[in-house]
């Protein structure tokens, strides 16, 4: 028993880390209907610039705002430059410009700051928390970070205009028009948004899995698990699947005999798939109804 | 009373398709304006025309301002709400959040509150069910919520694309009786694209007919709607 | 979310291309007699490193075509072609190694076990179209590695290390016609007969009763289903036969590199024949073999340029593609086509 409640909690302190990705992938589905496949690496240039601007003696807490900002601005930039222009062409395209900019964030990424893993500062400590050794107070202050930042989206898009005018834009672009909402710039704020959220995911996750052009490939094929397995429509799924994600990878480790680190990952994918099947829009999703 | 809208020459294309040959029409300031004809005469494509919804030529003049390529978004701004066909519910909100989106472009955000409770007012059926979500209501429903949706821009000029598609008769009624009110006691000018042509003359004062792309006659309603041959040729009632 | 389908319907066709259809008509024959009197010629020009790598360009294209067939013919998307791949070539690897089974005979059964593994995987993604589909798909293929390397199967398929196959030599009589050829030419001239043939049988496929019936699934389920059409029939069969023939490709591609190990066919796999797919043109056979180029030497182009930042430059020749092309190859050969009309009408 106690095992299991431990693993349970080891599970929650790794979940913290996809259900901050999964955060940052649920809002870029709100404004752009896909998923992005760059998204973790854009966080991970955003964690290099926070990086950077350390190394050259920002504070650590001036570099956090800072990396925010540059974060906001540069994932407008890329929607302006790169994907508006691409505009009407065909999903799939979308998602080969996706791959594309993947390729050239994580090359450059390698060139400037080389492939070699690097330490990232936590400003909550490494201490167990609350006396747990499998909880540190880094990993409680992301899953505090996470919650703050998720009560954060929930007031944003259900209180305030901009949020109302942004959820408008993205369900049905032409009559957010006809009511005045500037369509091709809400997009572009969704990207700027995603793009700090996944900075402060980044900020968070690098302490754990330490910095590198490739710190986010597993991060965020869990991040997309999981605000696949929440519902892609919902922030509050996306970050309940993160935990649940985390959970179950924990407990498939330990309890199923013969399954190394290498084999968790497709479980656990194999698990979401099968919540999909049985209830295709995730489990805290808004059922998705077609008329012919 | 002066001219609002005033359409000339206006040449609309679907890709390689022209659906308006040349179409001239124009809106009296306070009046219900109506533009009548067939399926695929040509109606709908007008009124999104003066949204730039379709690619035209011509000239759209909104108290002598051209319209001809402003952004779709950019319309409101001249006060011009526009009731598109199939409503244009945003059904996964709430209908009071579809309400407050009319108003999004508005400045004066305290006198909002107060403009939903109006809406609520002349659509009491939207009340009682301002939590829920907008694609829960029946079709009736949903175009009272996309004409108060309109309604909360404030509107100067209201485009309304086939309001009675679909409804039932009693529905139309109700939904026509509270045109003619916007209209009287809010000043709303009115143009509404209809098929239904017997109430929508009732409802206007001057109708345009519409065939193939072109206006084939324009007058008084009273007096087309009295006219025995047009109504034939034309209406078909 | 929106589907694949619209990719594969938005052609950009116009009124004035179908004015040009009948010279088009011919147009199009003589480009296909030009490519293929290339692909017979090319090799013998050439050396064997080459002429490995145009094996593998056709590989690959067999692989886009089923690509295609799923994703341009059915509307259904996947990450997961690598696994199918994998099994393909892991199928033929395990028969000519452990087996001892001629390798032209493992060609059949990698594209029969394939079908199967496709169907069978068809019949729970019915449920899943779009974004969902998309991950299963993808998890599929992160899956295949990692079972690839199991203790379990290490008996066959050699764990981590994985097998290494004989090249088979050319058959006896082309000895006895007196003709001197290498086993990388006769693998070339193997693989474009293979390739041919399953073009050829692609291109009527789509155009039959089945072919129609998924071109309806992909445009409108619903109608689809109305008019009669068995949905999850054609939906599961088109991942069968697409997974067939990316496991024909598969067992080509074990036997022209004489090696297999599970680390070959990792996402990434999957992921290059995708954007080979949309380089190509979304649902257009012959743009398989523009694809298939774009996979072979777009990353070889890119590295020569600059090692260290191969990456980058391989991200932005994609993104100068597809702003010039959004759709692809397909792109290409209609404004070819066009202007070809042109001068002909003007003439």
């Amino acid at each position: 028993m106690e095992l299991f409640v431990n693993q349970v909690l080891a599970g929650i302190s790794t979940g913290a880390i996809y259900a901050c990705m999964a955060l940052a992938v649920v809002m870029i589905y709100q404004a752009i209907d896909h998923l992005n496949f760059a998204q973790g690496e854009m966080a991970m240039f955003s964690t290099f610039i926070a990086y950077q601007l350390m190394q050259w003696g920002v504070p650590y807490w001036w570099t956090f705002p800072l990396t925010l900002i540059i974060s906001f601005a540069g994932g407008i930039a890329i929607e302006r430059a790169l994907f508006k222009p691409l505009g009407n062409a065909p999903v799939l395209v979308h998602v080969a410009g996706f791959i594309a900019l993947f390729a050239i964030l994580n090359s450059v990424a390698g060139l400037t700051w080389d492939w070699t893993i690097k330490q990232f500062p936590t400003p909550f400590g490494n201490a167990p928390f609350l006396g747990s050794q499998l909880i540190s107070t880094h990993q409680a202050g992301m899953i505090g970070i996470t919650f703050i930042l998720l009560i954060l989206l929930f007031v944003f898009f259900r209180f305030t205009r901009v949020g109302l005018a942004m959820r408008a834009a993205a369900a049905l672009p032409e009559s957010a028009k006809l009511v005045g909402i500037n369509v091709s710039w809400m997009i572009a704020l969704g990207w700027g948004m995603a793009s700090g959220i996944g900075a402060i995911a980044g900020i968070l996750i690098a302490p754990v899995v330490f910095l590198e052009p490739n710190m986010m490939g597993g991060v965020l094929v869990y991040g997309f698990a999981s605000a696949v397995l929440g519902g892609l429509t919902s922030p509050f799924g996306a970050v309940m699947g993160g935990f649940l994600v985390g959970v179950f990878e924990n407990l498939v480790g330990t309890y199923i005999p013969g399954v190394g680190n290498e084999l968790k990952l497709p479980i656990a994918l194999a698990l979401i798939v099968t919540v999909l099947v049985l209830k295709p829009g995730g489990l805290f999703g808004r059922a998705y109804v077609q008329r012919v | 009373m002066s001219t609002m809208l005033a359409i000339k020459e206006l040449r609309s294309y679907y890709g390689q398709v022209q659906a308006l040959h040349g179409l001239e029409l124009s809106i009296r300031e306070g009046a219900v304006t109506t533009l009548l004809g067939a399926n695929g005469a040509g109606k709908t494509t007008t009124i999104r025309a003066v949204c730039n919804m379709v690619r035209s030529t011509g000239s759209i003049e909104f108290e002598g301002k051209s319209l001809m390529g402003r952004p779709t978004e950019s319309i409101v701004q001249y006060g011009i709400a526009h009731v598109p066909q199939g409503r244009g519910t945003f059904t996964t909100m709430t209908v009071e959040e579809n309400l407050q989106l009319g108003a999004i472009t508005r400045k004066d955000i305290k006198a909002i509150g107060a403009d939903i409770e109006k809406m609520y007012a002349y659509f009491p059926v939207l009340k009682q069910r301002h939590t829920q979500q907008a694609g829960t209501l029946s079709g009736g429903e949903q175009q009272m919520l996309a004409v108060a949706r309109a309604l909360m821009l404030r509107p100067r000029l209201m485009l309304l694309d086939e309001p009675s598609f679909g409804l039932a008769p009693l529905v139309v009624r109700d939904l026509f009786g509270i045109l003619r009110k916007i209209n009287q006691e809010d000043k709303v000018t009115i143009l509404v694209v209809e098929q239904n042509a017997q109430l929508a003359l009732e409802l206007a004062e001057t109708a345009f007919v519409i065939e193939t792309g072109r206006i084939v006659m324009s007058g008084d309603a009273k007096e087309i709607a009295n006219n025995e041959d047009i109504r034939k040729s034309y209406l078909g009632y | 979310m929106t589907t694949a389908h619209e990719t594969a319907t938005a052609a950009p066709a116009t009124g004035k291309a179908a004015a040009a259809a009948a010279p088009s008509m011919n147009v199009a024959r003589a480009a296909s007699l030009i490519t293929l009197a290339l692909l017979l010629l090319a090799p013998l020009f050439l050396k064997n490193f080459y002429i490995f790598q145009m094996t593998q360009w056709l590989i690959y294209a067999i692989a886009l075509l089923a690509l295609n067939i799923l994703t341009g013919g059915s509307g259904q998307f996947s990450l997961g072609q690598s696994a199918f791949y994998a099994v393909g070539a892991y199928t033929a690897a395990v028969m000519m190694e452990i087996m001892g089974v001629n390798y032209v005979l493992t060609l059949p059964a990698a594209g029969l076990i394939c079908f199967v593994f496709g169907f069978l995987f068809g019949l729970p993604a019915l449920r899943l179209s779009g974004i969902y589909l998309a991950l299963a798909t993808f998890a599929l293929a992160v899956a295949m590695p990692q079972v690839l390397k199991l203790h379990f199967f290490e008996h066959w398929t050699g764990g981590v290390q994985g097998l290494v196959i004989i090249k088979p030599d050319p058959p006896e009589f082309i000895k006895t016609i007196g003709v001197k050829m290498s086993q990388d030419m006769w693998l070339y001239y193997f693989t474009l007969v293979v390739g041919i043939g399953i073009y050829i049988a692609s291109v009527n496929l789509l155009a039959s009763r089945s072919g129609r019936a998924m071109m309806a699934i992909r445009d409108n389920q619903i109608a689809a289903a109305a008019m009669g059409v068995d949905v999850p029939l054609y939906k599961t069969l088109a991942f069968g036969i697409s997974a067939g023939i990316t496991g024909v490709a598969g067992a080509l591609g074990a036997i022209a590199v004489a090696f297999v190990a599970p680390d070959s066919y990792t996402i990434q796999l999957a992921i290059a024949l995708f954007l080979g797919m949309v380089i190509g043109g979304v649902g257009w056979l012959p743009g398989s073999l523009a694809g298939a180029a774009f996979m072979v030497f777009v990353p070889n182009i890119a590295e020569s340029i600059s090692k260290g930042l191969s990456g980058a430059i391989f991200g932005v020749i994609l993104i100068i593609i597809i702003f010039l092309v959004p759709h692809g190859a397909r792109q290409i050969a209609y404004m070819a086509q066009h202007l070809i009309g042109k001068i002909g009408k003007s003439s």
